[in-house]
């Protein structure tokens, strides 16, 4: 689960998750993730074909219109990335609670 | 400099006065999103600006999200909420005022390119759910840009310019009379759109429907309007301003001459009373109706907060309004019309229906919205403490309603005791009759409430069915029509069959033609723009009530508009000739 990084700086976190709820990442799922990814200082982002987007941000999560199925590349970077990586990707496999 | 010739355009005069003054095209419906570069010292004003429209822009979603939740279902309040959260977005914001002081562009400019980024994404989106979220970034992207112009519009208004517009929203109407705007010209909209009655209240000279004035003004070109005639004139020769001073003294001589009424009853010359209220939407009003020699309130539209607040105003807040507006009409009363919002007095742009007049407004709302209804039940109630206040309820169509706001009047008090508040046990409540099926049954209501009203605007366009806002068809919208006139004496005879007042506060209240007529009607009291006050009351002493009653009949057997009117015209000019009719 991790990627390569130099000793000075914070070691990314990288890992591939998948969308399991019906609705996919509509704007509930999209808020609670903005909302928990907030919390942490450490910079979140989500690559989905190709595009990136910044994971603390609505408007971009929203963007990415993940369905069910869809396969997501999260990355995280920053002093509490472990914390930060556990619990997010914790949200993805509990489905936002709503499968 | 080059003369340029004078122009004159023909509209509707919607409200009395002559100003000359400079141009101001307002084009509001077109959102400008010019690129402009701005220097660098003004950025934090720029950075300013952003904040306060997205600030605006939040509170107007929450106010639309409030009043229509219910409503709108839950599916289309969430996405009222996926914009406020998108406002909320502080990456988002971040890069734009980043790019702001970076790039030294507009913000309007900016907003627009950062959130296009987004938006075309979502369109590229196979998947119709996506391209829909498309509409809403563009909803919420607008409205930050619109809120931008806003503030812009506010700094760059030049005060004494006449704003020229396609059409104004009662909104824009109260925002530019706060910037002391001379005259208002538009190039749609007829003489009873909320615009035109909101624009006399103000007491601001406005001509309507003048089809494309927008088109043939340009910024800063000068203007004579004659909200008299209904004229606009662009590039006035020497000699039209001449005309118009003149004009504008013998008008003023006129109106000092109505002011000694002032302390006068409005009494006929064989003694019967009538009562002369206001029409009145501001406190601001207030001081000005006083002057003109006015009876108390007749309505007193409670909109008028509401759609100055960004949010739903507080009990608090309208309770403190109220007050203050039957502390200053104090010995007289005030009717208060509760929240009357639909129809073309919609606030928010965001819940549209295919036939507002006959959808949600009025009454019909506020029975969905019982805790907005509360609120302004309980602010009304505490008001009654300190002056005479009526209730009247808009919109009713049948006696459900009554018996349903009657109800919620009861617990409103029930609210009010149990926390020991004062207010007045007798409260009077009555209904404004302004849809058709209420008049038929004007007869079962008297009998239910204490007072009807006669709301003739909407009254007359629900009985004729025509829009008065649509000036294709705005020429059908007659007062006079027969069929206005013996719902009017129906309404009339059926109040006065169970003891109770009736009275009328719509346009043809204050229309003098109509004056002599609704007089020999019975009419027990007008409630009137404050600015034709002393007029009518110049008519009504001028006559004897047996006159007005000979008149009524004649005209009850009069089969078109055409000759009631000219008939009505007649008898006015032979009875008090020196009024100045135009």
């Amino acid at each position: 689960m991790r990627g390569a990084g130099s000793v000075n700086n914070f070691i990314m976190i990288e890992k591939e998750v998948t969308i399991k709820n019906r609705a996919g990442l509509h704007t509930r799922p999209a808020a609670v993730l903005v909302k928990l990814a907030a919390k942490f200082q450490s910079e979140f982002f989500i690559i989905k074909d190709g595009f990136e987007i910044n994971g603390k941000s609505i408007i971009g999560v929203m963007t990415l219109a993940a369905e069910q199925g869809s396969t997501l590349h999260l990355k995280f970077e920053g002093p509490d990335e472990e914390t930060a990586a556990k619990e997010v990707i914790g949200l993805f496999e509990r489905g936002f609670d709503e499968v | 400099m080059e003369t340029k010739n004078e122009i004159i355009l023909h509209g509707i005069a919607a409200s009395p006065g002559i100003v000359m003054g400079k141009a101001y095209i307002f084009t509001k419906n077109i959102p400008r999103i010019d690129e402009k570069t701005i220097a660098h010292k003004d950025v934090p004003l720029e950075l300013e600006r952003l904040e306060h429209a997205v600030e605006r822009s939040e509170k107007e979603l929450q106010k639309i999200l409030q009043l229509t939740e219910q409503k709108i279902g839950s599916a289309k309040a969430k996405i009222f909420e996926a914009q406020i959260m998108i406002l909320a977005d502080a990456v988002l914001f971040d890069s734009i005022k980043k790019r702001i002081q970076k790039e030294l562009k507009n913000a309007e400019w900016i907003v627009h390119k950062e959130i296009s980024k987004y938006q075309q994404l979502m369109l590229k989106s196979p998947d119709d759910y996506m391209r829909e979220r498309a509409h809403d970034v563009e909803d919420v992207k607008n409205r930050i840009i619109r809120n931008i112009q806003q503030e812009r519009l506010i700094s760059r208004f030049d005060n004494n310019s006449i704003v020229i517009s396609e059409i104004l929203t009662p909104a824009d109407t109260v925002l530019f009379s706060r910037n002391d705007v001379l005259a208002y010209a538009t190039d749609m909209g007829g003489i009873t759109s909320h615009a035109a009655l909101l624009s006399r209240s103000l007491k601001i000279p406005s001509v309507v429907g003048l089809k494309e004035a927008t088109k043939q003004i340009q910024p800063g070109d000068v203007v004579l309007l004659d909200g008299y005639t209904g004229t606009v004139i662009v590039h006035p020769t020497r000699e039209t301003v001449k005309r118009c001073n003149q004009r504008k003294r013998e008008h003023r001589k006129f109106e000092i001459k109505l002011g000694e009424l002032r302390d006068l009853e409005a009494t006929t010359m064989d003694g019967k009373v009538v009562q002369l209220s206001s029409n009145v939407e501001f406190l601001e009003e207030v001081n000005y109706i006083n002057r003109q020699g006015t009876h108390g309130i007749g309505l007193y539209r409670t909109e008028g907060l509401f759609l100055r607040s960004d949010d739903y105003p507080s009990e608090e807040k309208q309770f403190a309004e109220y007050k203050a507006i039957v502390e200053k009409t104090k010995p007289y009363k005030v009717v208060m019309r509760v929240l009357d919002i639909g129809g073309d007095k919609v606030v928010s742009y965001d819940h549209e229906e295919e036939n507002p007049f006959l959808g949600w407004r009025g009454i019909r709302i506020l029975l969905d919205k019982t805790d907005v209804f509360l609120t302004q039940l309980r602010a009304i109630l505490r008001a009654s403490a300190y002056g005479e206040v009526w209730i009247m309820l808009p919109m009713i169509s049948g006696m459900k309603e009554i018996r349903r706001t009657k109800e919620l009047i009861e617990q409103a008090k029930n609210d009010l005791r149990g926390k020991n508040i004062r207010f007045d046990e007798q409260i009077k409540v009555g209904v404004m009759i302004e849809v058709p099926s209420a008049a038929v049954i004007a007869g079962d209501i008297a009998q239910e409430v204490d007072f009807l009203s006669i709301g003739t605007n909407d009254l007359i366009q629900y009985l004729i069915a025509v829009d008065r806002g649509n000036e294709n068809v705005s020429s059908l919208y007659q007062e006079f029509h027969p069929a206005v006139i013996k719902t009017i004496r129906h309404i009339i005879k059926e109040g006065h069959q169970h003891n109770k007042p009736v009275s009328m506060c719509g346009e043809m209240a204050g229309d003098p033609v109509a004056t002599l007529l609704l007089l020999g009607l019975g009419l027990d009291e007008f409630s009137v723009v404050p600015l034709i006050l002393p007029e009518i009351k110049k008519i009504i002493r001028s006559v004897t009530f047996k006159e007005a009653e000979e008149i009524a009949n004649r005209v009850l057997e009069m089969k078109t508009e055409e000759d009631i009117e000219e008939f009505l015209k007649v008898n006015l000019h032979t009875m008090v000739p020196e009024l100045l009719l135009e």
